[in-house]
């Protein structure tokens, strides 16, 4: 794997928000782009590990998207589509656009247990198994957590949320964004509920890293150093 | 879900964990538990685990008395206090009947389905409990802890160890907390938990419980959330601080209102008002309670609301300037003995009813309403709480209010139940009686 490749390519920008809470879950680190320039000219500095796109409502544009990435030498594959049932006919004579599809509305699991095959069959890297920041380390494959020598003792929610933290540093969000990436639309306790889980979160990262979780004044919370002003959306 | 499930099997595969505890609340908010080892942890998530339910206050039903428990795997913690050796976990269980269909006693139901009818007029409920208990030297008597020395503690040390191990312990289960010791009555602590959603809080209130009553055990004390172990000294309550969201605005708060109350507030505190006899035997449920509702002590013993008065029954605390969205009301009569998920629901009850019938918030209580002589608190219309348990039940029993916010189930059972209580307590020649009237009469 070069350097800087560890991200997902995801069209459109935004995504839906299923998708994007989805890949958030999984530990993906991703970054959506609206059209095919903005992706080629990542793909010149970075490359990108492999692409998602959605074919929503506009599939022509997506297959143009799809069409760029391929084109290029240094081609974006693997490239999984998601692609709504009632329009499956359009794939025809477009199968060298795409390594896989996913149905739309979809699974979540469905689209990880695809992703992670593209990977294993591209031979590429993809999700990381590690998440670090300083001394404190999740382990996202056994859903561990550990500061030092310490492991912490997280309900689900506590950590996903660190996760969330951990693979987002120096980023600005606002609870509505928390809440809409890590718990989704339905959760019973509304916005105040990242409040109560940062406190909790705070509480037994212990004294020492605590502060690690900055609240930002009138707008949200920051994990880590600030290296970004403002709301971020990514 | 799935992946919570998955979380769950996986940590405690990489945790070692050795057993995993389901906790459920009876009807009178008794913490039930039983466990199971990681093998049937898996059938327990997905299918829920059986038991027999008879011998559960209020579980009993007609016909059949098994019943499900299923883990609800967001509530899975390791349990702090057992070591590290062979830890032990936790999860909170929602009761089911073999048919499928959720348990109507189980009292964590209850509150999801008034919890539920706040969602549908798109609020979201909170509540910070202040829960006041006492130490004493032992569950014989109502002993406090003195200078005389524990093993080989002096009073101060035990005191410290006592708030240090608790609070250590209860921030490991994720329940951040400020502490204070009172010297109001001997031994008297109390402990404020950091708001929540309601149902959080109430398996909160049952951990917090627990927790305070291992610690002490572990140190060789006593801890107890009886309402008034000892006469003439200050009780515990447990005031609770409410408010409603409305997706990320607080629904309590309004700018342009001279106390900051939104009409929603206002309605709510209405509601809770109106509704006060009716929902005490539930926030207050057993005779010694009713001995900490007495005038002198800082409880509440009439109805009525006020900005910055001690000793009203809904006391507004003034938000901080920049901080409006922590607008909030407090409850002050519940007390820590209730079943919290009950209590919850019997308070989200009456204050959503003051909001859908729009009633009218009295006039803010100005003066010292205990030292109004009882012409003038009847001339202002404030009318007193329950003073027993016996009176609590017979106004809760005529309570459409409640019968409605608990479920048929849960309502009949807690008036039979309470009845008896008080007919046992009736039965009993106290102490007073003796000393007042053996010689005398």
């Amino acid at each position: 794997m070069r350097g800087g490749d560890d991200l997902l390519l995801v069209y459109p920008d935004p995504p839906p928000p299923l998708l994007a809470q989805c890949l958030d879950l999984a530990g993906y680190a991703w970054k959506a782009v609206p059209n095919a320039s903005v992706a080629l000219q990542q793909t010149r500095g970075e490359g990108w590990a492999a692409a998602v796109v959605c074919t929503g409502d506009d599939p022509e544009g997506a297959f143009a998207v799809c069409r760029a990435l391929r084109k290029q030498d240094d081609r974006v594959e693997p490239l999984l589509l998601l692609v709504n049932g009632s329009r499956l006919g359009e794939l025809e004579l477009r199968e060298d656009l795409y390594d896989d599809f996913c149905l739309d509305p979809f699974h979540p699991q469905e689209l990880e247990a695809r992703l992670r095959h593209l990977f294993w069959r591209t031979g590429r890297g993809g999700r990381p198994e590690i998440a670090a920041y300083g001394d404190l380390v999740l382990n996202l494959e056994t859903y561990q957590a550990a500061v030092g020598d310490r492991p912490l003792d997280l309900t689900y929610m506590e950590y996903e949320l660190l996760k969330f933290f951990v693979t987002h540093p120096g980023k600005v969000f606002t609870r509505e964004q928390l809440l809409s990436r890590v718990w989704g639309y339905e959760y019973y306790g509304g916005a105040r509920t990242v409040d109560v889980h940062v406190r909790r979160l705070r509480a037994k990262l212990g004294e020492e890293h605590a502060g690690l979780i900055h609240t930002v004044r009138s707008v949200g919370y920051r994990f880590g150093s600030g290296r970004l002003p403002g709301p971020a959306g990514g | 879900m799935e992946r919570q499930v998955d979380y769950v099997l996986r940590t405690v595969e990489e945790r070692g964990v050795r057993f995993v505890r389901l906790w459920f609340t009876d009807v009178l908010g008794t913490l039930k538990s039983f466990a199971i080892t990681p093998a049937e942890l898996e059938t327990a998530l997905e299918e829920g685990m059986s038991f027999d339910g008879s011998a559960i206050e209020g579980y009993s039903r007609v016909q059949e008395s098994d019943m499900l428990a299923r883990p609800d795997p967001a509530t899975f913690e390791i349990v702090p206090w057992r070591g590290d050796d062979a830890p032990v976990a936790r999860m909170f269980c929602d009761i089911h009947t073999f048919d499928g269909e959720p348990f109507e006693g189980d009292p964590r139901y209850v509150l999801k389905r008034n919890l539920e009818r706040a969602r549908e007029r798109g609020f979201t409920f909170y509540a910070g409990p202040e829960i006041e208990f006492f130490y004493f030297r032992s569950p014989e008597a109502p002993e406090p802890l003195d200078r005389a020395g524990f093993f080989d503690l002096t009073h101060e040390d035990m005191v410290s160890q006592l708030r240090k191990q608790t609070i250590l312990t209860l921030e490991a289960m994720g329940i951040p907390v400020e502490y204070s010791f009172h010297e109001n009555a001997p031994s008297q602590h109390e402990i404020d938990l950091r708001y929540t959603d309601a149902l959080t809080m109430a398996d909160n209130v049952m951990t917090f419980r627990l927790v305070v009553k291992q610690v002490a055990r572990d140190l060789g004390v006593h801890a107890t959330f009886m309402p008034k172990p000892i006469a003439g000294a200050f009780g515990s309550g447990m005031h609770t601080h409410l408010s409603l969201f409305e997706g990320d605005v607080n629904a309590f708060y309004d700018p342009g209102d001279e106390a900051g109350l939104s009409k929603v507030a206002r309605h709510f505190i209405a509601g809770l008002l109106r509704h006060a006899r009716e929902i005490t035997a539930i926030t207050n449920q057993t005779v010694n309670s009713y001995k900490r509702l007495i005038v002198g002590y800082e409880a509440p013993t009439y109805i009525c609301w006020a900005r910055n008065n001690e000793s009203a029954l809904v006391r507004v605390p003034l938000a901080k300037r920049g901080k409006e969205e922590s607008t909030r009301i407090e409850f002050r009569s519940p007390d820590p003995a209730c079943n919290p998920y009950l209590a919850f629901s019997v308070m989200l009850a009456a204050g959503l009813r003051g909001i859908e019938e729009g009633y009218e918030l009295p006039p803010e209580a100005t003066n010292n309403i205990f030292e109004m002589t009882a012409e003038e608190r009847a001339a202002e219309q404030i009318a007193a709480l329950p003073q027993t348990l016996a009176e609590a039940v017979d106004v809760m029993e005529r309570s459409e209010l409640v019968a409605g916010a608990l479920g048929e189930h849960v309502f009949e059972y807690f008036i039979r139940n309470k009845r008896r209580e008080w007919d046992a307590y009736k039965e009993q020649v106290t102490p007073w009686e003796i000393e007042r009237y053996l010689t005398s009469l």
